[in-house]
């Protein structure tokens, strides 16, 4: 029998906290983005190299979650929105006050092309039973976050596991 | 020190299960992990603000961020495979930070050579960031390769392309 809290289970698979990404896909962060890693790859700098290859310009796929974090500040905001809030609301509703992310796969579809404004959704895909670790007892989770292109081609899903846990009590 | 990506085309045929990426070799300064975490829009203190990632966060100095990782790990691979090599899957493990002063130290082997039923090359490749005797950070990445010199992985859409 699951001794997992009905709450939790109802929200697997699950989709939550569809966003729109705040501003398009721009090639200024592109560029940013390529000279901080010194990518030459032609397919960001050479128009030509660019729509040979790819049919035009697009984004380097690691750069996918780039285009939903929000600006440092914008008018009117008050609260700085939680990327991975699945994360953030797991750790609460099972009492888990510390939580570590172990591992981040990210699987690349369609390209991400210049001009695209992404929306995304995150689905709890699995919560483990309760498990003791050398960082305390807990639980590891599976999180999702699938992002798609303004026509709803799905770009990519980022995979993240989860570990939300107490520290164990001093004897 | 670094190498640029070219448009030359590596096929899936060039390549063997065991073969050594060339490694890449980057001194990390302050700058490399700022610009990082701006690139990336990550505003969070502990990638810009020394006295926040030492008196806080307790570590020795401000530290290289997972985007701007995924960044490096991307550039590392499509450097090797060229500009038609096209990333199909990317996951990663932090193990240790990597700081300013550091010299990173990417390696990279080839795991797997495949060819899907939609005839799509892949490689496998395993990736590890170590500074010195420290291992920072391992890597998988699943990469389509052009199957001939004509074939262009990008092109593949719907059930050609099986990441």
């Amino acid at each position: 029998m699951s001794d997992m809290p009905a709450e939790i289970e109802a929200l697997i698979d699950v989709p939550q906290y569809d966003e729109v990404g705040e501003f398009p896909v721009e090639r200024g962060y592109i560029w940013t983005s390529c000279a901080s890693v010194e990518n030459g790859n032609p397919l960001f700098w050479d128009d030509a190299v660019a729509d040979e290859v790819t049919g035009g310009p697009i984004a380097p796929p690691s750069m996918i979650s780039n285009w939903f974090r929000p600006h440092y500040w914008a008018p009117g905001r008050d609260v700085q929105p939680m990327p991975l809030q699945v994360h953030f609301d797991l750790k609460d509703k099972l009492g888990l006050p510390e939580a570590v992310m172990s591992d981040n796969t990210v699987t690349y579809y369609e390209p991400v092309r210049v001009g695209d404004v992404l929306s995304t959704c995150q689905r709890l895909r699995s919560v483990s039973a309760e498990k003791t670790t050398k960082l305390g007892t807990g639980r590891f989770w599976v999180i999702d976050v699938e992002y798609r292109n303004q026509r709803g081609d799905l770009v990519g899903i980022e995979s993240w596991t989860g570990f939300g846990y107490k520290r164990e009590q001093a004897a | 020190m670094n190498t640029a990506t070219t448009t030359a085309t590596r096929t899936i045929a060039d390549v063997s299960v065991g073969d050594e990426l060339p490694p890449l070799t980057y001194d990390v300064t302050a700058t490399t992990v700022v610009v990082g975490a701006l690139a990336t829009r990550d505003w969070r203190p502990q990638h810009h603000d020394y006295a926040f990632a030492t008196q806080r966060n307790g570590v020795q100095d401000i530290f290289l961020n997972s985007p701007n990782q995924a960044a490096w790990l991307e550039r590392y691979v499509t450097d090797w495979s060229g500009a038609r090599g096209r990333l199909g899957k990317l996951g990663f493990r932090m193990l240790d930070s990597i700081f300013p002063g550091d010299t990173m130290v990417f390696h990279g082997t080839v795991t797997s050579v495949e060819t899907d039923k939609a005839g799509c090359g892949w490689a496998g490749i395993e990736v590890k960031v170590a500074v010195g005797d420290r291992l920072c950070t391992t890597a998988t990445a699943r990469i389509a390769l052009p199957s001939t010199p004509d074939d262009n992985p990008w092109q593949r859409r719907g059930k050609e392309w099986t990441p």
